[in-house]
């Protein structure tokens, strides 16, 4: 397998090398070319490279098509807005129509938007006249109310004057003067005092006021009265918040003046006429002509919805169908035109494997539209890097993007990817390792997994969106910590003696208190798998969990940390980089091993003898004073030496890791020079113009000791890697020892100390607390942290060895992405 | 705190300043400017202008544009980040945002008078006003006669109300008295915000003084311009100058007694920042000045930029959008009166 996988001839490895990309060159002629891109744009697997980027998009020889679109589109948009207006959703899969021609379309845009804009500006007039009328009534009705109350006040106002003998204290305060002065003037001064009534927006109401008074310097008198309900403005046709006002004035001059203030404020002003009578009909005629122009307006409103949910039907198909043009034309302004204008030449990437089917597609353009001469289709040979493009499904695709979100892979290199699918879920399980919370976690997500074609069509808040798309990994997630929960023998906790009875038994009865001292071994297997359920509770259990975790850690991530480096060899194998392998590759190795591989070596001894040995000592002694006797550390025969070996062998690693690949690749270009100047002197011309063509690229210049310090910085971020990496998988302990004391903590300080005190409502106080807790806390916060750690661990410790991730994704020109990214 | 803004400017402002060097990323460049140049149709300007921040305000236009509904949407823009700008400032910096409105609203409020004196419809006048420069009672300013009552019944209102103690007058408003007007508003408010920015201290007073100034002079300078052949006297002249910038004192005094373009020339050029505008200049043309004018302060806009910690760059970005607009109608204008070859003569390139 693992030759194979670096054999560039070996088996087409679909997500651990990039699909082979190859530029390709399309000569279109003129006449088919629109058919021609759309059907690439079904196909869905060409990539097309901008050919003027040079010229700004509005002298590309399609703008104009471009133009027509963005109208046509803006035209859709009005529709939506007056859709969304009127309330009408546009039908999600509106009914299948004939194909209809862009030309067509166009025509059919612009004569529905004509018609909705005359519709909507004869209701606006009608819906003006209407709201004046509206606010006139609301007027007669207040300001009515002004007058009679204000006459009633007055009336027995002189009642009392004429008698004088209920001349008393209790005269209302709020008796307007004015209006008393109007109504005792009225018939020898009427000509001079005159009153404008009309409503204006609350909030302008003070201001307003302020104005007034001091406009006509305080000779006036202002009455208001605010309207429950927002009104319809006759101006914006929006409700507002209105009053009615009733402004008294004397003199000609100050009307003027009030005329234009109220102007200046947006006040709409109505004629009130001062007979009761006069009013009376006037009210009636008001509200006849406002019931009229109701049906009026009605009527038109149907009319436009009618036309609107005739829309609405079609609206997605129509959109769908304009983005799509609008996408041809874009790619088609990519394309370099010929200066005969016959045919436009397209360059782009496109899989390998793929060319046959866009040969396919583009004879059938050609039939399709008539055109005498068809598509010709050639490889280009180029330097450039092609594109990464890895064929995933909608399983691998989630873990592809975690992958893609730290880098997206260079051409061919070695993809991460493929590892992460199983690697990722379960670095995240020894974190998450609970199998209570791992079937939770499970029902859950088969519950988005069982409804994915439901949640798939329909959008999906931020969140939410998030975990469906992330479904398969988590799903992942889920299993295996079902798998370490019971390794760790936990749920919500608690832990049960599923596989056979516990290999320790009390020796006498005081012994069943949490210590492990009165614990006698009765069988010789141990507990068959996992963690044996005696541990739980008893005072040693701490000490012997994380001791055991801490251990696998290490060994886990010595293990990924292999598998990154080996990977390291595989890339260089592939790009035949000899250099990688001998002075990169195999210092690497030495040096991890030497120090961490031992370390893990001693662990999985020191496990199997059960030996007593100090592990940290061990370590630390090998540095400090490799020649001491391990005394009774020693793990096995020759262990001194042994470590004195890997000592030095580690440090024999550190400088073969740093020098010999820059001096080598100095050589190198030393002899490539010399070789050239032989070479121009000795060759024909047109060879040496090849030469140069094909070797200045690749070494434009050689800077040593640019290439030097590169190499040392490399160097000295592997030496320390090696160290604070390994240090960095702890991680796996900590988080997991985090989430089993915080579950029991959850468990043993709500759900224990409700049931304790035989209460059926604390009882159910208890459990919805720790219900809540376990979901908030332990299934939602908990799966966050211990998927966060794990992308850590996977982009800095595991791809950090070999991953350059310095590519760029494949981005085909395809309709399915244009209908997928709604705006 | 002098030199120590860093420490504490964050605080506050460290927001609105990042907002502020976003907006103005977003500012149209030398290419963008080529490009717009080789526009054809108004439409094409809207094509390229809906690539760039633009976009979404002008998306929504059908197809016929008109130079107004641009210029009335690129503005909209810039009051809507101005205006968001403003809803996040604190004190000091949302008076200072406010101070950066008032030319605008003594610019409305003679629009308004003028237009008012020529018997034009107050809305129609309304949809001209900038929309920066607008205060809810600035439709009351029609019912005016004279000054006195311009006063008392609207601007007591406004924050204008105290650079009004100068010119209360019971004249009735004619042309020339609304242009004193306009001029005498604009020179109190200039020493009033002269006075905030220096009250400010550190980096903002340093540069917004030296931007203020600068504004000072230009505007003595066009005064002086306007006012040569006119009834203004010398002394009155004088009085319309703004007490501060380089130009104060001594060049106030000969600007007051110039009397053609030359002698103008002749009193900036003792000044080494002007020297460099007016060397631009031919000998009697007095055309190209508001350019040369306009170039130097874009200069000096952009270099506020340069520092951290400071409001200027609220003002410089707001001034630089301005002119962006500027540019943008005249390209506009170029382009729909098929005037193309003119098009290099309006613009000032930002960058």
């Amino acid at each position: 397998m693992a030759i194979r996988l670096g054999d560039p001839d070996g088996p087409a490895m679909d997500l651990f090398r990039s699909e082979e990309m190859t530029l390709v060159q399309l000569i279109i002629p003129v006449e088919s070319a629109h058919e021609t891109i759309t059907n690439l744009g079904d196909l869905g697997l060409l990539q097309f490279k901008d050919l003027n980027a040079d010229k700004s998009p509005f002298q590309r020889t399609y703008a104009h098509q471009v133009k027509r679109c963005a109208e046509m589109a803006r035209k859709l948009r009005f529709f939506k807005d007056q859709m969304e207006k009127a309330g009408i959703s546009a039908a999600a899969r509106s009914t299948v129509q004939k194909d209809m021609e862009l030309d067509e379309l166009e025509v059919k845009l612009g004569d529905l938007e004509t018609e909705l804009l005359e519709i909507n500006s004869s209701s606006d007039r009608l819906l003006r006249s209407y709201s004046e009328l509206l606010e006139f009534q609301l007027v007669l009705k207040k300001a009515g109310i002004f007058f009679s109350h204000g006459r009633s006040h007055a009336s027995t106002y002189q009642r009392e004057l004429e008698d004088p003998s209920s001349f008393s204290k209790d005269i209302p305060m709020d008796i307007p003067l004015l209006l008393e002065q109007e109504m005792q003037t009225d018939i020898s001064k009427q000509a001079r005092l005159g009153f404008i009534t009309g409503l204006i927006p609350k909030t302008k109401v003070t201001l307003f006021e302020r104005t007034l008074f001091r406009a006509t310097r305080g000779n006036l008198f202002f009455k208001q009265a605010l309207v429950e309900e927002p009104v319809l403005d006759p101006a914006t046709t929006e409700k507002v918040d209105k009053l009615v006002f009733v402004v008294f004035f004397s003199g000609e001059r100050a009307r003027m003046k009030v005329m234009k203030i109220c102007e200046a404020f947006g006040a709409n002003k109505y004629p009130f006429p001062e007979e009761v009578s006069q009013q009376a009909q006037m009210i009636n005629e008001v509200s006849e002509r406002v019931a009229e122009l109701k049906a009026t307006i009605d009527a038109g409103n149907r009319h436009r919805d009618s036309m609107l949910s005739m829309i609405s039907h079609q609206f997605e198909h129509w959109n769908l169908m304009v983005r799509k043009q609008k996408a041809v034309y874009h790619t088609l302004n990519m394309l370099n035109i010929d200066v005969t204008r016959k045919c436009l030449v397209a360059e782009g990437w496109c899989p390998v494997s793929a060319k046959l089917q866009i040969q396919d597609a583009l004879h059938q353009a050609a039939f399709d539209s008539n055109s005498q001469v068809a598509t010709i289709f050639q490889v280009l040979h180029t330097k450039e890097s092609p594109p990464t493009y890895f064929k995933t499904n909608k399983f691998t695709g989630a873990y592809q993007e975690i992958v893609d979100a730290y880098g997206i892979a260079k051409y061919q290199e070695a993809n991460p990817g493929v590892f992460t699918i199983i690697t990722f879920p379960f670095l995240f399980a020894v974190m998450f390792g609970d199998w209570g919370h791992g079937i939770c976690l499970l029902v859950a997500v088969l519950w988005l997994i069982f409804n994915e074609k439901k949640y798939g069509s329909q959008k999906l808040g931020d969140i939410m969106g998030m975990a469906f798309s992330g479904r398969y990994v988590i799903l992942l997630m889920a299993i295996f910590s079902i798998y370490t929960g019971l390794i760790y023998n936990e749920f919500f906790s608690r832990s049960f003696p599923i596989f056979g009875s516990s290999a320790y038994q009390c020796s006498d009865s005081s012994c069943s208190q949490s210590s492990t001292t009165g614990l006698i071994k009765t069988q010789s297997s141990p507990y068959w798998f996992g963690v044996d359920p005696v541990w739980h509770g008893s005072s040693t259990e701490l000490p012997f969990l994380n001791s055991m975790k801490m251990k696998m850690s290490i060994l886990l991530g010595v293990a990924q940390m292999n598998l990154g480096i080996a990977l390291s060899y595989f890339n260089a194998k592939f790009f035949a980089n000899e250099l990688d392998v001998w002075y990169q590759f195999i210092p690497q190795v030495i040096f991890l091993n030497a120090l961490f591989g031992y370390l893990s070596l001693l662990i999985i001894i020191k496990w199997c003898t059960g030996a007593r040995a100090d592990l940290y000592h061990v370590m630390i002694y090998m540095f400090l004073s490799p020649t001491a006797d391990l005394g009774e550390n020693q793990l096995f025969w020759g262990q001194k030496y042994f470590q004195i070996l890997l000592l030095l062998a580690a440090l024999v690693a550190v400088p073969w890791m740093l020098l010999p690949k820059p001096l080598i690749l100095r050589k190198r270009q030393h002899e490539k020079l010399q070789g050239r100047m032989y070479g121009i002197l000795g060759s024909s011309d047109s060879e040496s113009v090849d030469q140069d063509h094909g070797i200045d690229p690749d070494h434009e210049e050689f800077d040593f000791g640019e290439v030097l310090v590169h190499q040392m910085i490399h160097t000295i971020e592997f030496v320390l890697g090696a160290v604070s990496n390994t240090a960095s998988y702890l991680r796996l302990w900590a988080l997991s020892l985090a989430h089993s004391e915080l579950s029991a903590v959850f468990y043993d300080k709500v759900l224990l100390l409700a049931l304790g005190y035989n209460n059926i409502v604390i009882t159910i106080i208890g459990f919805v607390v720790f219900a809540n807790a376990t979901i908030g806390v332990l299934l939602c916060m908990e799966t966050l942290s211990a998927f966060l750690h794990a992308l850590r661990l996977h982009w800095v410790e595991f791809q950090g060895k070999f991953y350059q991730g310095d590519g760029y994704k494949f981005k085909p020109f395809s309709f399915s992405s244009i209908a997928k990214d709604e705006d | 705190m002098y030199g120590f803004e860093a420490l504490t400017f964050n605080i506050h402002g460290g927001y609105l300043e990042a907002i502020v060097r976003g907006h103005r990323g977003g500012l149209l460049t030398a290419v963008d400017y080529n490009n717009l140049c080789q526009c054809e149709t108004l439409d094409d300007i809207k094509m390229h202008l809906s690539a760039t921040e633009y976009g979404p305000y002008l998306q929504n236009e059908p197809s016929p544009l008109r130079t107004t509904t641009i210029v009335e949407k690129c503005t909209q823009k810039l009051v809507d980040e101005y205006k968001h700008m403003l809803a996040q400032a604190t004190e000091p910096l949302s008076t200072f945002l406010e101070y950066i409105t008032y030319g605008h609203m003594i610019d409305n409020i003679v629009l308004i008078v003028t237009g008012t004196l020529h018997e034009r419809d107050v809305h129609e006048l309304l949809e001209k006003c900038h929309p920066l420069g607008m205060f809810e009672s600035i439709a009351t300013l029609a019912v005016a006669q004279n000054m006195r009552e311009l006063y008392r019944l609207v601007l007591i209102d406004t924050p204008l109300a105290p650079y009004f103690s100068e010119c209360i007058t019971s004249e009735d408003l004619d042309e020339m008295n609304i242009e004193i007007m306009r001029n005498t508003l604009y020179k109190a408010y200039l020493e009033d915000f002269y006075k905030f920015c220096k009250k400010l201290g550190g980096a903002t007073s340093e540069i917004m003084c030296d931007l203020l100034a600068f504004e000072a002079d230009r505007r003595a300078v066009n005064i002086t311009i306007n006012s040569i052949g006119t009834e203004l006297t010398r002394d009155d002249r004088r009085k319309l100058f703004s007490s501060f910038g380089q130009l104060y004192p001594y060049g106030h005094e000969e600007l007051a007694v110039c009397e053609d373009f030359d002698q103008v020339r002749g009193v900036m050029e003792k000044y080494p920042t002007y020297q460099s505008i007016f060397a631009k200049l031919s000998y009697g043309e007095s055309q190209m000045l508001d350019k040369a004018f306009y170039e130097d302060e874009v200069k000096r806009l952009c270099l506020a930029f340069e520092q951290q910690f400071h409001y200027a760059v609220f003002f410089s970005y707001v001034r630089l959008r301005e002119q962006e607009i500027r540019n943008l109608m005249w390209i506009s204008e170029c382009v729909a009166q098929n005037q193309k070859s003119r098009i290099h003569d309006g613009i000032v390139f930002i960058f």
